[in-house]
């Protein structure tokens, strides 16, 4: 019997786990320690609901709801003194809990801190665009639209960025295999050739390790050679390998290793 | 097999014969000016741009994805093909993060030899920006030699690690080798000469008509432009914003070395290319500092955690209890503690992050790249209106954008 896979997280997993096992944490330390993120906080909890906060490895991380997403960044940018939103995208929680975490990177020059704020959507939901605060936004929105499918509202160029505009699917999600699925291995032959040449010219094959031992059209052959196309699903003929270089190649002298000059030391 | 009717050229909503007798140019994505797979779509009115919209993801080969499906230290060569111009960078930059994750901290030998990779890097990286942009605007002496230059460093380069593109240079825990005997004298020769080849490149370019005419007062950004559309590093000081990470964020020895932070108020071509050259002195002072480091400090080069990092060589032919750690992080991968975080550094493009969330698995649960050159090229929609098509090529060349690390 084949193995199950769970069709909600097709990624890799571990051959082997240890049931005795406990993974550590990264330490979570309370947001009063450092007194300039527990001023942060408490400017963005008098205004909106904080859900949890906490600092991790140096950094503030605040979740928040997701619909306070614009207000919040707005606030951290004009008050707050925030002048960067360094890096946003999505996590993907679909399998656990149905949901896509967002987080936003932000940076304050003048502080010299670095916040992150987190939000969870669910798979159907959209969230609030924040391009009108920094344009950076611009491009990680359509990134994240591009790799996770989930909507922006109010983006002024919602389309896909590093994927074609008529992919179908969307690549960072654990759903979607690594090697990319059906659509995806018919998609440059649908496209190029058109459907009916499917047939002919058969699926795009993406693990880069394969060889088909029989193709004599695409492939070198490996050991003997036969003429471009033979058939040799009856078994190859026995070529003998005849070197070239054997009796020379033609206008080049044999090496002469008594004769040639090794440089050693090089003017750097 | 192949239909005449099928390769027709896919414009997407563009439509040739507009009333308002605007022009659209494709350039790109095989430009030789386009440093790799970028398609710019302008909107002209004559050879005025009015409108443009990079487009991107030919060289997209899903990073993130194959980070999620890979032990941490099988991700390290991939983070080679980010910024293939400075390698090392990248998988300091995977390797500082994972550190953080775990709590690690590196033996002094090792984070002396990752400065100097970190900063020689730089110097190919900047010598490269140079000779390239230098090239696209017509100057081929100096892309001549400033080509000659970075061979010289490829050569150490290669001397220490073996390659001379995709070093892989840098391990989870420090790095896998000592520097071989001849690299610092090298090195040192190689500094020696330098200010003389900077100088050089100046003499040609400086005051060089044809130069200042396509650099002075084109491409300018303003400070809250580059703030806004998240630029760093050169493309963020020259528009008068000091921020260094490595000097407002110290990681490794940047502490404590002596170093000076070029900035420029004027937002131009012309002030990114005097913050390069600018830039270059201050690696090579880095460079004559962590040099004396390196002397005094004791031989180990990869940090003691059995848990995460395999143990010396010596001790894994020897000790059986160290070899079957060494199996079992090579066949399962190290497992990092329950977390996340997000650490930036300064690459020769800018602020390269790498945002790890862990599920205490051998595979990252999340990893996201957060590469410069990505919002550097976004930054092109905001910043081509208004300027000339040859200007173009010499905005694309400041920027300093790679495809390796756009697309990822």
């Amino acid at each position: 019997m084949r193995a199950y896979t769970p069709k909600d997280n097709v990624q890799k997993k571990p051959y082997y786990t240890d049931r005795y096992w406990v993974a550590p944490q990264v330490a979570k330390h309370e947001v009063s320690s450092d007194a300039v993120f527990a001023r942060d906080l408490e400017a963005i909890s008098a205004k909106f609901t904080v859900l949890e906060a906490y600092i991790q490895v140096d950094q503030m991380v605040v979740i928040i709801n997701a619909e306070d997403n614009f207000g919040v960044i707005e606030l951290m940018k004009n008050s707050l003194e925030y002048n960067q939103l360094s890096e946003l995208s999505a996590i993907d929680w679909l399998a656990a809990e149905g949901k896509f975490e967002i987080f936003y990177q932000m940076l304050s020059m003048s502080k010299r801190k670095r916040v992150r704020i987190k939000c969870k959507i669910d798979e159907k939901e959209s969230i609030q665009s924040v391009e009108k605060l920094f344009r950076s936004a611009d491009w990680s929105e359509r990134e994240m639209y591009d790799m996770f499918g989930i909507v922006i509202n109010n983006h002024p160029f919602m389309k896909r960025i590093l994927m074609p505009d008529d992919w179908e699917g969307f690549p960072l999600r654990k759903t979607y295999p690594l090697q990319g699925d059906e659509f995806a291995s018919w998609y440059e032959v649908d496209k190029i050739f058109g459907k009916e040449a499917r047939e002919i010219i058969g699926p795009e094959n993406r693990d880069p390790a394969r060889v088909d031992r029989y193709d004599t059209e695409r492939f070198a052959r490996l050991g003997h050679e036969v003429p471009r196309g033979a058939d040799i699903s009856q078994g190859e003929p026995d070529t003998p390998l005849v070197y070239q270089e054997s009796e020379g190649v033609f206008l080049i002298e044999k090496f002469d290793a008594e004769k040639s000059v090794v440089i050693s030391d090089r003017d750097r | 097999m192949q239909q005449s009717n099928r390769l027709r050229p896919f414009f997407e909503n563009i439509t040739f014969d507009r009333a308002d007798n605007e022009m659209i140019l494709n350039f790109g994505p095989q430009h030789p000016s386009a440093h790799g797979q970028l398609r710019l779509m302008l909107h002209m009115q004559q050879e005025q741009i009015t409108k443009a919209h990079p487009d991107i993801g030919y060289l997209h080969r899903g990073m993130e994805k194959m980070a999620e499906n890979m032990i941490y230290n099988e991700f390290m060569p991939t983070t080679d093909r980010m910024d293939y111009i400075a390698s090392s960078s990248n998988n300091y930059g995977f390797a500082l993060a994972v550190e953080k994750l775990i709590g690690l901290d590196v033996p002094r030998r090792a984070k002396v030899i990752r400065m100097m990779l970190l900063e020689t890097n730089r110097l190919m990286s900047h010598l490269f920006w140079l000779a390239t942009t230098a090239l696209d605007i017509g100057a081929m002496t100096v892309f001549l030699f400033a080509f000659r230059e970075r061979e010289y460093l490829m050569d150490l380069i290669e001397d220490y690690c073996g390659a001379r593109l995709t070093h892989s240079a840098v391990r989870i825990g420090g790095v896998p080798l000592d520097l071989p005997d001849n690299f610092i004298p090298d090195l040192r020769k190689f500094l020696d000469k330098l200010p003389e080849n900077i100088k050089d490149y100046e003499d040609l370019l400086d005051s060089n008509r044809i130069w200042l005419m396509r650099m002075e007062n084109v491409g300018v950004i303003s400070t809250e432009m580059a703030l806004s559309w998240g630029c760093s590093g050169v493309m963020l000081r020259a528009s008068g914003v000091e921020w260094d990470i490595r000097k407002e964020e110290p990681y490794e020895l940047y502490d404590e070395v002596e170093f000076s932070v070029p900035v420029s108020d004027k937002g131009d071509n012309y002030a990114r290319y005097k913050l390069y050259m600018a830039e270059m002195r201050e690696s090579s002072k880095i460079l004559y500092q962590v040099l004396d480091m390196y002397e005094g400090t004791q031989p180990a080069l990869m940090a003691h955690a059995p848990q995460y990092i395999s143990a010396p060589k010596l001790d894994i032919m020897t000790q059986n209890y160290s070899l079957m750690q060494h199996f079992v992080l090579v066949t399962q991968g190290m497992r990092p503690p329950v977390g996340e975080v997000y650490i930036p550094t300064e690459s020769p493009k800018g602020e390269l992050g790498y945002y790890i969330n862990s599920q205490g698995d051998a595979y990252p649960y999340r990893l996201k790249l957060r590469a410069p050159s990505f919002w550097h090229t976004g930054i092109l929609t905001d910043l081509l209106p208004g300027h000339y098509i040859p200007d173009v090529v010499s905005i694309i060349g400041t920027t300093n954008i790679v495809f390796g690390e756009v697309d990822r």
